[in-house]
Order: structure tokens, then sequence, then C-alpha cells
């Protein structure tokens, strides 16, 4: 059994496929995607047209994939930052939660406040409670060993049940006492709603500037700082780092913390931006954690790529939602992302090795 | 007698556990070639969701039907993992990225939720649902009527597949060679065995199990499909592997210990006990994360017997 290409590791990684294999691999998604709808009897093109005007396509249809792209960005950020030290955190889905508990309750007590100190805030509230509850998987991979992906995974599980406790099952302080037979949590206040700016028509978000300034300062902190130099350290050979005297585990920690705040920042700006309220079904059934994966697989981990990726994938996302009906069926968009998933890990390949034809030596195809 | 707490308990501990052991099992085979299958939930709700079509759609009698949908489910698994096994084995990715990309790709929101949508099986109840059976006619006899004699065929083979599982991991020949291919690739290929072909029979096959145990949700515990209805089964799954140290019959007892904790909090409700249901679902999962912690050390890793290779892509070096 010889396969008819092998995989030669490529000894210089040209420039320009770090831009061009996030490209290909996009593309190569769309045609599976293709292939997936056509095989279940749907128009592909149709699908894909309708999905392209709903999600990008005018004023009103960018301002909804801004506002979708708004926690992606966030959720992004986090498996980033993560990712970029070889961590998989898949628990921003938690931390998202826990993050929005923790502003929903600054948001519904502050009063009187002007609302700029609210929105500070509130984002601080979603990212300390974000990071804390991420700095467990951190402290229990840095002490013990243990698996980040599978805990952080169960956090998410316990904070799903955390959010349904506060809203449905007990009396708790988020819990709104006027509302007994439709179970919801209280409104923030009024001047706990974050703006929202129109630019050029176009409606902003602020929790939208937030993350772009975030993927900045990450970016600055990975690529300008010893912290970050010493991350991709670690990240490239733990047993080097260890050498080099960097602490590992304290960094393990603090990544995943840091990891943590962003989507516990995503949380809150859910609550603050978008909802006004904690909405215990709604930010369960968006599953933007896991979305955010994927948006950081596309970006190739890069935090400012993030923010344009969380466009593409909010504008699909959004245009899902509300294609949603008969003729185009819930999961076509999940099925979508996980597509891209695979292509962007796929795509992978393409930058470390180079594909060659196993045939002949002289007739190499370089990919 | 056959009411008393306890039995019931342990006899819904073992219906409960049933799937979580089938996805487990497909995971020891898996991870002892040395392949990290973190994609288990996406393929345990495929073959679920393959599993309630089939039998929603192929008639004949009733054992038929039952046995075709499992197989349905076993293939729709093994095709899944198929894919995983490219992207891992040929592909050499990172086998934790793609195992969370099939998950993703196929789980609550996306692959598994379009079929049922398109094949229209969610909210209609299998026609055909996997029963409990009397086994010998002594399902009431007390005590161990209910545990032994009172559950599913599926649970049956289960055992049945325990033991062939002991015996081809430590008994046989080919056993040695998937382990010696998890331990060391590459002295195994200098043994001559092929360690590519080693590593997809036994990633297809640990999806297939992984299917039927999906199948076990759709069609015995449920029985009628609801998206992401395995709840994280998946995932407790590949914890369960390594708290049976890649052991068939250690983790078949780990996945009863489970099955109780997730079978808890509707057996006390249905007897009136009064006691937060919130902290009875919890519970499977603080469970995983203390079991993670005890066995995950360096010093436990390398005692229970971690296949050494596990999660390295094999690559063979170039001439």
């Amino acid at each position: 059994m010889k396969s008819p290409i092998r995989l030669e590791r490529r000894l210089e990684q040209p420039k320009w496929l770090n831009w061009a294999v996030p490209f290909i691999s996009l593309v190569a998604a769309l045609v599976l995607g293709a292939i997936v709808l056509w095989l279940t009897g749907k128009n592909p093109f149709d699908v894909y047209q309708r999905i392209f005007e709903r999600g990008f396509a005018g004023k009103q249809a960018f301002s909804g994939a801004l506002e979708m792209a708004t926690p992606l960005a966030f959720t992004g950020l986090c498996a980033a930052v993560a990712f970029r030290m070889g961590l998989i955190n898949i628990g921003g889905e938690g931390q998202f939660y826990v993050g929005a508990i923790g502003a929903a309750w600054v948001g519904i007590a502050v009063s009187g406040t002007p609302t700029g100190i609210t929105i500070a805030l509130m984002c601080l509230a979603g990212m300390v409670f974000g990071s804390i509850y991420a700095a467990i998987v951190g402290v229990l991979r840095a002490k013990f060993n243990t698996n980040e992906i599978i805990t952080s995974l169960m956090m998410n599980y316990l904070a799903g049940i955390l959010l349904n406790y506060l809203i449905f099952n007990s009396k708790s302080y988020w819990r709104d006492p006027d509302s007994p037979q439709f179970p919801k949590s209280k409104n923030i206040a009024d001047r706990a709603d974050w703006n929202t700016y129109k630019i050029f028509g176009i409606e902003m978000p602020i929790a939208f500037l937030i993350a772009t300034l975030a993927g900045v300062a990450i970016w600055f902190l990975y690529k300008r700082t010893r912290f970050g130099f010493e991350v991709s350290v670690i990240a490239d050979s733990p047993k080097a780092a260890r050498y080099a005297g960097i602490r590992t585990s304290s960094t393990i920690v603090i990544v995943l913390a840091l990891s943590g705040a962003l989507a516990g920042l995503g949380g809150a700006a859910d609550v603050g931006n978008f909802r006004g309220l904690l909405d215990a079904k709604g930010i369960q059934m968006a599953g933007y954690g896991y979305t955010g994966i994927v948006v950081a697989a596309l970006a190739r981990r890069n935090p400012i790529t993030t923010i344009f990726v969380a466009i593409f994938i909010g504008g699909l996302t959004k245009a899902g939602y509300s294609l949603q009906g008969p003729d185009f069926p819930s999961g076509l968009v999940g099925t979508l992302q996980g597509l891209i998933l695979f292509t962007a890990v796929a795509g992978e390949i393409l930058i470390k090795y180079r594909l060659r034809a196993n045939v002949s030596r002289a007739g190499a195809v370089a990919a | 007698m056959n009411s008393n707490i306890f039995i019931i308990i342990i006899s819904s501990a073992i219906f409960y556990g049933t799937p979580l052991f089938y996805a487990a099992l497909g995971g020891i085979l898996t991870e002892r070639s040395g392949v990290l299958n973190l994609g288990v939930e996406g393929t345990m709700l495929i073959g679920g969701v393959s599993g309630a079509w089939a039998c929603l759609h192929i008639g004949g009698s009733a054992w038929f039907t039952v046995t075709m949908s499992i197989l349905v489910g076993a293939l729709a698994g093994g095709l899944v993992s198929t894919l995983l096994a490219f992207l891992c084995i040929t592909l050499k990715t990172n086998q934790t990225v793609a195992g969370l990309a099939i998950t993703i790709f196929a789980g609550t929101v996306g692959l598994s939720s379009y079929f049922a949508n398109i094949w229209k099986v969610a909210k209609t109840p299998v026609p055909r649902p996997i029963r409990n059976m009397d086994v010998l006619g002594l399902a009431d006899t007390p005590v161990v009527g209910p545990i032994l004699f009172r559950q599913t065929s599926l649970t049956y083979v289960s055992w049945l597949l325990a033991i062939l599982a002991t015996v081809y991991l430590f008994r046989t020949r080919i056993g040695l060679q998937l382990r010696a291919v998890g331990e060391s690739p590459q002295t195994a290929d200098a043994m001559g065995i092929s360690v590519i072909r080693y590593r997809y029979i036994h990633t297809i096959l640990g999806g297939a199990l992984a299917g039927i145990g999906g199948v076990f949700y759709s069609l015995a515990i449920v029985p009628t499909w609801v998206d992401g209805m395995t709840k994280g089964a998946g995932w407790i799954a590949i914890a369960l592997v390594i708290f049976g140290f890649w052991r068939p019959s250690l983790t078949l007892f780990g996945a009863y210990l489970f099955g109780a904790l997730q079978s808890l909090s509707s057996t006390l409700k249905a007897r009136g006990v009064d006691i937060s249901g919130d902290i009875l679902d919890a519970l499977p999962f603080i469970m995983t994360i203390v079991v993670l912690v005890l066995v995950s050390s360096r010093f436990a890793h390398r005692r229970l017997g971690a296949p050494a290779a596990l999660g390295i892509p094999y690559e063979r070096e170039e001439r």
C-alpha cells in the first residue's frame, strides 16, 4: 500500500504561505460543504448565495456580522492565547458563562454610576470571573499534569449547570423575582447598557472595539515582550525552557488565566452590549466558546487575524440563524464551521510539509 | 425486594454505563495503537442519529431492525473516524486539534443535528427501541434479577466484548503487535509491522464502537433522537480510558461507576428524595476531573501503562 503522494518536511517556511493557506483552507471547506449540501439534495450555490446576502451584503447585514463577531472575537482570542503556548483551552465556553455571571452581577447591582465606569466594572468582573475559572484548569495542569483539554471541557458543563441553577432552579441574586412563571434574570440597570456607535450606517458595538484593542494588546504582549518570548520558547520546547530557567508552571497558569479573562470579557459584552440580562439558555445555545476554537485555528493563532476571521465566521453564523427554517436546516452552519476547522488543521500540513508525488522523484509537484 | 433503592441504582448504573463502556472500549483500542481520539463525542452523536434513522426506515422483525440500526450506527461511527485517521495518520496533523475538529464538525450543532433535521428523525420516538430483556425468565429473581438478568442485549454483548478485548490485547499475537505499535512504532516498523495499517484499523474500530455507544442513547436511553443527547458522555469515555489504565476490565467497572452517577439524579427524583438535581447532574463532571487529577501525574502515567507513543504521529525517518 503505497500512497500516491508523500510528505516532505519543508526546510524553510515561505512567508506567503501564512496568508495563502488559510485562504485555501476556507475555499476547500466551502467546496466540501457544497459536496455535503449536494449529496443531501440542496443546491449549494443557492445556499451560499443566501448566506452571503444575509451575512455580509449591505449595512444591516454587516452590522449583524459585527454583532455576532464580537463574542467570537473574544472566544477566538481566548483559544488563540492558550494555543500559542501549545495549551488547548476548550473551556472558553464555560469561562464565557462565568464571565457573564460576574458582569451581570455588577450590571444589576450598580445604580447611579456613570456608564463609562459601569462598563469598566463589568469588564473587570467578567475578566476576574473568567480568569479564576480558567486558572483552576491551569493549576491542575501545572501541578498535577492533568490534561487541560478534558478538565476545561468538564468545567464547561459545570458552568452550564451553574447557570441553570442561578436562573431556573434557585432564588438567586440574579433571578428576576417578578417573573416566576418564565424564569429569567433581572435586567441590568439602564446605565449599565453599553454603547453602540453608528459609523457610516454600520452599527459598531463598543465591545467590538474592546475586542480589537485586546487583539492588538495580545499581539504586542506576544511579539514584543519578554513574557511573550518565554511563552514561545515553552511552546517550541518545554525542555529548553526549563534549562533556560523559565518558570513553566506559573507561565501555564498565567496564560490560562489570561485566556479565561478574554472569554470572560466576551461574557461581559454579551450581557452589557447585547442581551441586557443574563440569558442562561441563550448563551448556552450559542456555543461561542466552541466556535472560538474554529476562529483561532483559521486565524493561525494570530490575535489580529483572529478579529478579521471572527467577522467572517460571525457573518456566517448570523446568516445561519436568520435563515434557519424548513429549507435551511439547523446544524448546517455548525457543519460548515467544523469543515473549516478540518481544512484549517489540514492546511497546517501545507505549511510544514511539501507534497510530492511518490511515483518519480523527478516529477515532483510543489504544493 | 427488587424495588430496593440500591438494586435500582446498581441495575441502572449498568444500563447507563453501557454506552460509556462501548465508547471507552473503542478508545482503548484506538489509544493502544498510539492514536488519541478526542472526537468520541461527535462520533457517538453521528452513530446515534444514524441508528435512529435506520430504526425508523428499516422494516422487518424487531430483532432485525434493532440489529441493523446498531450496525448502521457502528458503520457511521467508523466512517467518521476514518476521517480522523486520515487526518492524524496520513496527514500527521496535531491529534488533539483533529479530534476536536471531529467533535465540532459532527457535534451538537453540527452534522448530527443537520442529519437529524433533513432525515426528520428528531422528536419521533424510534419504533423499535432496545428494550431490557428477561434472560431465562430470571429477571424477577431477588437481588440479582434486575442487575444481571434484566439488561439490554447490548449490555450482554459488551460483557462478551470486554472478555474478547482483554484476550485480544494481552493473549494474541496481533494484540501484542498492536501494543508494540502504540509503545514504540519505530521498533514495530523495524519488525515489519505496518504501523499505518494497525493505526487505521484500530481507529476505525474504535469509532465504530463509539457509534454503537451513540445508538444506545437514541435507541435505549431516551429512545428518541435529541440534538446533543450524549451530553458529554464521549468526553467522560475518554477520561474512563485513563481511569481504566487502558484495560477493558477496569474500564468496565469505571463505566458503571459513572453510569451510577449519571443515573443517580433521575433515580433519586423518582423516589421522591429531596435533593438538588443540579448537584447530582454535576457529579459525573466533577468526578471526571478528580479522577483525572489522581491518575495523571507523570509518575502515575508511566506506571499505569499509557501507550508511550500516544498522540505522536509516526514519521519514518527520511532516507
